[in-house]
């Protein structure tokens, strides 16, 4: 065990699973010698060499593409996207490439590949070092999308992910890269895809959140506790695929939903959690199903901590919530 | 086939990997293409000798370059431009091209009775197509574009697979999931092919550059037409391949029309091949309609690319003599008086009269060899026709390695709806 | 004449035909006035930069993106500009900004992102937008000004105006999807755009042996059929020449040209860059000698354009301008957070509406949120 932030149980993950499997390739824009930007894949080149972790042209539709056809060929690529916000211009690759590739090829060609980026706001960037672009994704059949909360998750879910046989994009939350510190295991260890996990349990009110959020919920809990109000966190860890029984199971026992996401309202994720638990799970409602979004605006640079859902906002939405 | 080799435990992919050669219709023939005589020479030529249509990175591009050929309208060979290939490969290419094309006459007559929804036609490329495809390895990996179907069956595929893909059948082993011509052929290491224009252009540079890192002795060939050179894929793919020096082989056949877009309007750069001078790569310009002037072309490109020499940009250039596919009337756009001036060129009819001149092909066999296509086809379509409805529960598979719940979930709510 | 893409095209170090060093000719156009004016130019792009680059250090402001070593392909290339030319720049050319005539205060304002920045601290410092100047909103994205110039100039033929468009990028961009697309649509379309590559060798950690094979960033305008210039990027009167000759063959119906300016990045990629973890020093040191603003001042000596005076004048009135205008930002407060709700669309929809009031109201129940003094930013 060592203690570790998010961001060193990510590279330590890529460490590991390099060392397991040497199908494994890291690449991307300055991933090389400078380590990335955050430093997320520091050390690699130097330990494996420029064959299996190197630094590309500036494109990422070429990132993507060649990341796909090493995956066609039985590599396991990690390709790095710099900032989620930059994603678009290998949208295409990814939607209509790597997702579609095996049903396309009726399971004849397969592209098993893990499109690491970092995502979400708190880290004064703007419109675009903030976003959180996961429902785009989640949108397309064929992909996988996870998101860690924590150092342990982050490490073994990157684990999983890799060992997936399917594309899979994992979304680092940037702004929690080194906020907390947690006992991580060395060498490699897997955090099963599609299980979330209860961060807290409580009676009152379920929250479903994911990301950087979670420690946002866990502080509004705190501050609902001493209101007399009894939270319980599900931290989803896969959003594709969901695990529906744990929030059912929650949303059964506290009848009450929050659902807390950086990303804007509307078309959202979190519209997907609330559409699913008022299918089968309305005769255990006793309130609305609320939601705690970014607003429906481009992310702001100088007012980006009104922009950010706090613990304030979630606060308010569970009393909401507990009083209706 | 490229295998993958795994030096720490073996993997599963590496074992998926390993697969069987084709059967391919003239095995013998395929082992001809590994004789390096004849062609050798041709590369040899070419590399010490460069031509004004050979463009080095640093040579200035010329409007007037005319593209690389060997042979003259009337099927002889410039003087020293023969590269002598082996009977039994220009036979096999032949075939391969003949059947293309008698494909292309029944498939369209399919698609008009209704009896398949859409068919791209290969017509006046089918010298480029298969030339090109002939000078790689069958280990070799093919990334294609629409109209290089004939690659796939010259490495194997079969008829009646093939058939079957353009009804999305059963027997399809794509299991209906693609429009037709978009075939998957694992064992030909052929590529399912996707509709979006230029997307495949950069997985080849990452199958190159996977086989490189394996130390596979693997090629790739990234396939495309002239509209897709003006796609952002073909950029970054260009770009990646030639900074990593990738094996790949990069083949853009100028058909001069993207639908209704004529090339002038895709581009104003003097040629395609100078293109490649914004990379750092050599680019070469080839008679397309020229089945020896592509396979030398192409077989030197996949010797350097072999020898780590890096990638080239080929450009062969043709003309699409029928509509963009079975749904396009080109007459809408185009005076088709270019069309009889292409049919002049036809690349076939040129390549029988140089092997009449080399006493390797008369009337007779042509008749015969029509007979047996006419025949295969109508088996083929036959045994494809035969084959059932794709089973529903198919829908939800393939979209991942195993079904997920909510994909399990959505197919039993949909049959239990229709009454089970 | 269109100089060959191979060729690097020089005012301040001229050869003659045997390669001999020659005498300097100012290029015609240019004059004592206007030189000095670009001077200038280039003396405050100079200032902004160093004192922005203190202020983040001191925490003042979240970011900045210095342009020091490259002001002369900003000012040379804004310089050649008329008053209805548009320009879309990347993030490193300040200097272009204060040559179409931005004032030092509008960028300070924005480098704070407070209620009098045009921009209502929208973005990051640095992502300029002067409607007024027609200088477009700087993106951070890679490469996505370079096609959108390209629509203006397209614009500007049919509408026949007498005007071109520019746009600035760095070599990094020349391998993303819109340089393609953008370089490939202009040519085919005869649109009267400059792409000036500010090619300064360096994409983050990305070196521009690793970015591209090609011999030079110039020769990339063949494979779009349109002429490569290939320019001495830290001499400010080629870099004007280079851009005017291509303006006047833009201007002329002649359609669009690519110029490399060959720089380099002295400072880090940004504040929050550290460099000497992945470049050589030499290489440093062998551009710090080739320093824009020193060739520029040691031809004016020699031509009798410069005097200490004037260079006391021209440096003490840039600092003075820059202080008073941080003096005056640090004033002003944040935008409002009402503005968080404006300008997402012309009129704002009923459902941003309830946003906006429930926000308003949870502020005024409950206080507002709290800026995260921890957040900082690592690229």
């Amino acid at each position: 065990m060592t203690t570790m932030t998010l961001l060193q149980a990510v590279n330590s993950g890529l460490k590991d699973i390099m060392q397991d499997d040497d199908r494994v390739v890291v690449f991307g824009e300055d991933v090389g010698i400078n380590g990335g930007v955050f430093r997320a894949t520091e050390g690699l080149t130097k330990q494996y060499g420029e064959e299996r972790c190197f630094d590309t042209p500036l494109a990422e539709s070429g990132i993507i593409g060649v990341a796909i056809g090493m995956a066609l060929y039985g590599m396991r690529p990690v390709p790095e996207i710099q900032f989620a916000d930059f994603i678009f211009p290998a949208f295409d690759q990814i939607v209509s490439e790597a997702a579609k590739m095996r049903y396309r090829s009726g399971g004849e060609f397969t592209c098993p590949m893990v499109i690491r980026t970092p995502y979400g706001g708190g880290i004064r960037g703007g419109h675009y070092h903030s976003q959180s672009p996961e429902a785009y994704f989640c949108h397309t059949p064929g992909l996988k999308v996870v998101v860690p909360s924590t150092p342990y998750d982050a490490k073994g879910l990157l684990i999983s992910s890799i060992r997936d046989e399917d594309p899979v994009l994992f979304l680092e939350p940037k702004r929690i890269y080194r906020s907390t510190k947690q006992d991580v295991p060395e060498g490699v260890y897997e955090v099963p895809l599609g299980k979330a996990r209860i961060a807290r349990a409580g009676k009152d009110v379920t929250i479903v959140t994911f990301g950087a959020m979670v420690s946002i919920c866990e502080k509004a809990a705190e501050d609902a506790a001493a209101k007399g109000m009894d939270v319980e966190i599900v931290d989803l860890r896969t959003l594709l695929p969901l695990d529906e029984e744990a929030i059912l199971t929650s949303v059964a026992k506290t009848g009450r939903l929050v659902v807390v996401q950086e990303a804007p309202r509307f078309c959202s994720f979190g519209g997907e959690i609330s559409a699913i638990v008022a299918e089968k799970a309305i005769e255990y409602l006793q309130a609305p199903i609320l939601r705690v979004a970014g607003f429906d605006t481009p992310f702001p640079y100088s007012l980006e901590h009104v922009y950010m859902p706090d613990a304030k906002r979630v606060l308010a939405a569970v009393e909401r919530a507990v009083n209706f | 086939m490229a295998t993958v080799k795994s030096k720490a435990k073996p993997k599963p992919k590496a074992k998926a990997a390993a697969v069987r050669r084709p059967k391919s219709p003239s095995a013998k023939v395929a082992a001809a293409t590994k004789s390096k005589s004849a062609p050798a020479v041709a590369s040899k030529r070419a590399m010490s000798k460069p031509s004004k249509n050979v463009l080095v990175p640093r040579g200035a591009p010329r409007t007037d370059d005319a593209p690389w050929s060997v042979l003259r309208a009337d099927g002889t060979a410039l003087p020293g431009r023969d590269p002598k290939l082996a009977p039994e490969l220009m036979l096999r290419m032949y075939r391969a091209m003949t059947l293309i094309r008698a494909l292309d006459g029944r498939m369209l007559i399919l698609q008009r009775q209704g009896r398949i929804g859409f068919w791209g036609p290969t017509r006046g490329q089918e010298g480029a197509t298969i030339a090109s495809c002939a000078a790689f390895e069958d280990r070799d990996w093919i990334l294609p574009a629409l109209r290089e179907g004939g690659c796939a069956l010259y490495r194997g595929f079969s008829l009646t697979e093939l058939v079957a893909q353009t009804i999305g059948n059963a027997l399809d082993r794509v299991k209906g999931r693609q429009m037709p011509c978009h075939y998957s052929f694992k064992e030909g290491n052929y590529v399912a092919m996707s509709s979006v224009i230029g997307t495949q252009i950069p997985h080849a540079v990452g199958v190159a550059l996977g086989a490189k890192t394996r130390g596979d002795d693997v090629v790739a060939a990234g396939y495309m037409g002239d509209g897709a050179t003006s796609s952002s894929d073909f950029h970054v793919a260009m770009n990646f391949g030639a900074v990593s020096k990738a094996p790949v082989v990069f083949i853009c056949q100028n058909n001069q029309w993207a639908i209704s877009v004529p090339i002038e309007k895709q581009t104003v750069s003097s040629t395609i091949a100078v293109k490649a001078v914004a990379y750092g790569m050599e680019g070469v310009r080839v008679d397309g309609n020229d089945v020896l002037a592509v396979y030398s072309a192409t077989k030197r490109a996949v010797d350097k690319a072999r020898a780590g020499g890096g990638p080239t940009f080929l450009e062969l250039l043709t003309f699409r003599v029928l509509g963009h596919s079975s749904s396009d009337d080109p007459t809408r756009y185009r005076d088709e008086s270019c069309v009889k001036e292409w049919e002049a060129k036809d690349p076939i009819v040129r390549f029988r009269r140089y092997l009449e001149s080399r006493k390797l092909w008369n009337q007779a066999l042509e008749d015969e060899l029509d007979g047996q296509h006419q025949a295969a086809i109508s088996q083929a379509i036959k045994a494809a026709e035969a084959a059932p409805a794709v089973p529903t529960a198919t829908i939800v598979d393939d979209v991942y390695a195993t079904v997920p719940a909510h994909l399990k979930e959505q197919l039993r709510r949909t049959l239990d709806d229709l009454g089970g | 004449m269109t100089p060959m893409a191979e060729d690097l095209l020089s005012v301040l170090e001229p050869k003659s035909a045997k390669g001999k060093s020659a005498k300097i000719a100012l290029p015609k156009g240019l004059d004592r006035a206007k030189v000095q004016r670009m001077y200038r130019l280039m003396v405050q792009t100079r200032q902004l930069d160093d004192r922005a680059m203190k202020l983040q250090r001191q925490g003042r402001i979240g970011f900045y993106v210095p342009s020091i070593g490259q002001e002369a392909c900003a000012v040379g290339s804004a310089f050649a500009l008329s008053d209805k030319d548009w320009c879309y720049p990347s993030y490193r050319e300040p200097g272009a900004a204060l040559a179409v005539g931005v004032s030092i205060q509008a960028m300070i304002h924005q480098l704070y992102g407070n209620a009098e920045d045009v921009t209502k601290g929208r973005q990051m410092p640095v992502h300029y937008a002067f409607r007024k100047q027609r200088y477009v909103s700087v993106s951070s994205p890679i490469g996505t000004q370079i096609v959108q110039a390209v629509g203006t100039a397209m614009a500007q033929r049919i509408r026949k105006e007498k005007a071109i468009s520019i746009t600035y990028f760095g070599d990094g961009a020349t391998s993303s999807n819109d340089f393609h697309t953008g370089l490939n649509f202009a040519a085919v379309y005869k649109a009267p755009t400059i792409f000036l590559c500010s090619n300064n060798q360096w994409a983050i950690s990305c070196p521009l042996g690793q970015q591209t094979a090609s011999d030079t960033i110039a020769v990339k305008a063949k494979a779009y059929g349109m002429p490569g210039v290939r320019v001495d990027g830290n001499d400010v009167l080629a870099v004007w020449q280079a851009t005017s000759e291509a303006r006047a063959r833009a201007l002329a119906g002649e359609g669009p040209t690519l110029i490399e300016a060959l720089t380099f990045r002295i400072g880090p990629h940004s504040s929050s860059d550290d460099p000497s973890r992945y470049r050589p020093n030499e290489q440093l040191e062998t551009w710090q000698k080739k320093d824009p603003i020193e060739r520029l001042k040691k031809f004016m000596k020699s031509a009798g354009m410069w005097t200490e005076a004037f260079e006391k004048e021209v440096v003490e009135s840039a600092i003075d301008e820059v202080n008073a205008a941080v003096k005056h930002a640090e004033t002003v407060p944040l935008p409002a957070s009402s503005t968080l709700f404006t300008d997402v669309y012309a009129t704002m929809p009923p459902h941003l509406v309830e946003q906006q009031e429930r926000l308003l109201a949870l502020e005024k129940a409950q206080g507002g949120a709290e800026i995260d003094k921890n957040a900082a930013f690592p690229l």
